[in-house]
C-alpha cells in the first residue's frame, strides 16, 4: 500500500493507545479498512469550505445548563456491588505504580 | 561558563465553588466517604449524559474577567483521551480548541517592582477522581470517584516568568485573586489549587527557549520555590557538563529534596483531542458578561490601593490586612464601625484599627480556605478602640481589656465596668490617693526634698498599683508635682 492514507505504524499506535492488542494479520486488516474509510472521507476536499467555520457540534444549537442544585447521589453500596473488586467504600483496581 | 536564564510557565488547576459538579448535581463537598457522591454521570456508567453547571461556568468567567481575559461568546467541551483508573469514562472533558477564556494578564511585585506576567488561557474541565494505592496490605489501587467530575479553572500562564520567586509571586498573587471572588478556597493542602511548572533555561541573549521539564507534584509555596530552583540548578548542570535536557515529566519529591523522572508516562501524551459530541458549544452572552464583571468583588490589588488613600495604611499594613479575604472585611467593618461612633477621619480610624488588628486581632485569627474564626466581632473592636478615644482607658488597659474580651466573649464596656479599668481622670480622687501615699512615704519625700526628683516615679508607680494602672498618668505626674512642692 504505497499511498496508503495511513501507515501500518500508525495503526499498531492506535491500537496501542487504544489499549488493543492486535496481530499482525488484524493490524494489516485494519490498515485496509481504515484507509477505504479515509479514502471515502477525502471526496470532502472537493468542497470549498475556506468561508464555512468549523462545525463542533452536529446538532445547531448552545448547550443546556443546569442550575448548581444537589441532587441525590446512587447509593454506594449498589454502585460498588456492581464493580468486579471493591475494598473499603474504594473502587479497587491493579496496583497503579507511580513515582515517588 | 555560560550564563543561563530560566523560562518558567505555570498551569494551575483550581477547584471552582459551586455546589455541585460540573455535568451532574452530586455535591462537592469535601471530606465525604468515599465514593458517596457519585452517579451514573460521574462514574460514566452507559448512557450518561453531562449537563454543564451554569455556576460553574459563571464562576470560570468571573476568574477570567479578574484576570482580564477575553471571554469567549461560545466555547466548546472537547474530550482529552488517555486511560488511567481515575478516569471512569476513558477521557476527561476538557477544552481544547475554544476555551472559555483568551488572553489575559497579571501584574506582580518582586523586588519593589511591577512585572506584567500574561495569561495564555484559562479552560474549564472536570477533575479526576483519587486514587489510593498500595491501602492496607493489599497490592490495590483503590479509587475514590468524590472529586471526580468536580469542576476546574486551569489557568495557563505564558513562559513570562524568569525565577522561582516570580513564580512564587504569581502563584500567591493568582490565589489572593481567585479566594477575594470567591471562585476557590485557596486550600493547597486540600488539592483544591493545583500547580504544575514548565520549567526550561537559555543561554542569557537567546531568544529560541530551551528543552522543557514539566514539574508536577508541587503543592505547596514552599515546593515550588524549591522545586523550580532545584530543576533550573539541574538543567544547568546537565547543559554545563556538554548534555542535553529531554522534555519529560518531573516529579517533585520533598522526601529527597529533588525532582525525579517520570519517564515511561510519555507516550500517553497522545490525547487526541475532540469535540466532545454529548455537548454542544457552551454560550456565554454580553449581557451575563457584564452583569457578571458588574458584581465582580473588589480585587486584592485594588482594595489595597484604596486602603493606602483612603486610610492611609502603609503598603506593609495594607498587605498584611488584605491577606485573607475575611481578614479584609473584618478589618473594614471595624473601621467602618469606629469612623461612624467616634466621628474620626477615614485615615485617623484606618490607621488605629489598623494597627490594633494587627498587634492584638490576626494571632488569634485561625483560617481554613475561605473561613476565618476571629475571637470577638469587628463591632466590639470598634467599641474598645471608642473606649480609649473617649479617655475612658488607655492604650495598655485596652491591650488588657481585648484579653479578657477574648477569654469570656463579654463586650468591653462590661469588663472594664467589672473590672474597675476605667481610667481616674477624676482629680479629686486621685489627690486622694497622692496625698495618702506621700503620708507613707516620709522618707521618699525627703530624697524628693534633697533634689532627688528621680523619685517621682517611685510615686508614680505607687499610684498607678493603687488604682490599678486605671489612673491618668498625665493627671497622676501633674498632682504629684505639686502636692510635693506644697510639702
Amino acid at each position: 500500500m504505497a499511498d496508503a492514507k495511513i501507515t501500518f505504524e500508525q495503526v499498531l499506535h492506535v491500537a496501542k493507545l487504544a489499549r488493543l492488542t492486535l496481530s499482525d494479520e488484524e493490524a494489516r486488516q485494519m490498515q485496509e479498512q481504515l484507509d477505504a474509510i479515509l479514502g471515502y472521507m477525502e471526496g470532502l476536499d472537493e468542497l470549498d469550505v475556506s468561508n464555512v467555520p468549523p462545525t463542533f457540534h452536529s446538532i445547531p444549537m448552545d448547550a443546556p445548563m443546569r442550575p448548581d442544585v444537589p441532587e441525590r447521589c446512587s447509593d454506594r453500596s449498589e454502585i460498588l456491588e456492581q464493580a468486579p473488586e471493591s475494598q473499603s467504600g474504594g473502587f479497587a483496581v491493579p496496583l497503579v505504580l507511580e513515582v515517588e | 561558563m555560560t550564563a543561563y536564564e530560566p523560562v518558567i510557565g505555570l498551569e494551575v488547576h483550581a477547584q471552582m465553588r459551586s455546589r455541585t459538579k460540573l455535568f451532574c448535581g452530586c455535591p462537592t463537598e469535601y471530606g465525604a466517604p468515599p465514593n458517596a457522591h457519585t452517579c451514573p454521570v460521574c462514574l460514566a456508567l452507559p448512557g450518561a449524559l453531562p449537563v454543564p453547571n451554569e455556576k460553574a461556568i459563571e464562576l470560570a468567567v468571573q476568574a477570567g474577567l479578574a484576570l482580564e481575559c477575553d471571554v469567549a461568546s461560545h466555547s466548546v467541551f472537547a474530550r482529552k483521551n488517555y486511560f488511567y483508573p481515575d478516569l471512569p469514562k476513558g477521557y476527561q472533558i476538557s477544552q481544547f480548541e475554544l476555551p472559555l477564556n483568551g488572553k489575559g494578564h497579571l501584574d506582580i511585585e518582586v523586588d519593589g517592582e511591577t512585572k506584567r506576567i500574561g495569561i495564555t488561557r484559562i479552560h474549564v474541565e472536570e477533575d479526576a477522581a483519587k486514587n489510593i494505592h498500595g491501602a492496607g496490605s493489599s497490592a490495590v489501587t483503590l479509587v475514590d470517584f468524590n472529586r471526580g467530575g468536580t469542576p476546574l479553572v486551569e489557568i495557563v500562564s505564558d513562559p513570562d516568568l524568569r525565577s522561582a520567586e516570580e513564580a512564587e509571586a504569581y502563584l500567591r498573587k493568582l490565589r489572593d485573586v481567585l479566594m477575594f471572588i470567591g471562585v476557590n478556597d485557596g486550600n493547597l493542602e486540600e488539592g483544591s489549587f493545583r500547580c504544575d511548572a514548565n520549567v526550561s533555561i537559555r543561554p542569557v541573549g537567546q531568544e529560541e527557549f530551551g528543552t522543557r521539564a514539566e514539574l508536577k507534584n508541587i503543592n505547596s509555596f514552599r515546593f515550588v520555590k524549591k522545586a523550580i530552583e532545584h530543576e533550573i540548578a539541574r538543567q544547568e548542570g546537565v547543559l554545563q557538563s556538554g548534555g542535553t535536557v529531554v522534555q519529560e515529566t518531573r516529579t517533585w519529591s520533598e522526601g529527597q529534596g529533588k525532582t525525579i523522572s517520570m519517564r515511561g508516562k510519555e507516550e500517553a501524551h497522545d490525547y487526541r483531542y475532540f469535540p466532545d459530541p454529548d455537548l454542544p458549544p457552551v454560550a456565554v452572552t454580553e449581557e451575563r458578561i457584564d452583569e457578571l464583571r458588574a458584581v465582580l468583588p473588589e480585587l486584592p490589588a485594588a482594595k489595597r490601593a484604596r486602603w493606602e488613600k483612603e486610610l492611609g495604611l502603609t503598603e506593609y499594613d495594607a498587605g498584611v490586612l488584605s491577606g485573607h479575604p475575611e481578614i479584609a472585611k473584618y478589618f473594614e467593618e471595624a473601621t467602618r464601625l469606629f469612623v461612624e461612633q467616634s466621628g474620626k477621619t477615614n485615615k485617623d480610624a484606618g490607621k488605629k484599627v489598623g494597627n490594633f488588628v494587627q498587634a492584638e486581632v490576626l494571632r488569634h485569627v485561625a483560617t481554613n480556605g475561605l473561613e476565618a474564626l476571629f475571637p470577638v466581632a469587628p463591632s466590639a473592636i470598634a467599641e474598645l478602640l471608642g473606649c480609649v478615644e473617649d479617655g475612658t482607658i488607655n492604650g495598655k488597659i485596652a491591650k488588657k481589656v481585648f484579653a479578657s474580651m477574648v477569654e469570656t466573649g463579654t463586650a468591653p464596656k462590661a469588663i472594664i465596668d467589672a473590672q474597675g479599668l476605667a481610667q481616674v481622670t477624676d482629680t479629686g480622687a486621685i489627690e486622694e490617693e497622692v496625698s495618702r501615699i506621700l503620708d507613707a512615704s516620709p522618707s521618699q519625700v525627703a530624697q524628693y526634698k534633697d533634689g532627688k526628683t528621680n523619685v517621682i516615679g517611685y510615686f508614680v508607680g505607687q499610684v498607678m498599683k493603687a488604682t490599678k494602672g486605671a489612673a491618668n498618668p498625665k493627671a497622676v505626674n501633674e498632682i504629684l508635682r505639686r502636692l510635693l512642692d506644697e510639702q
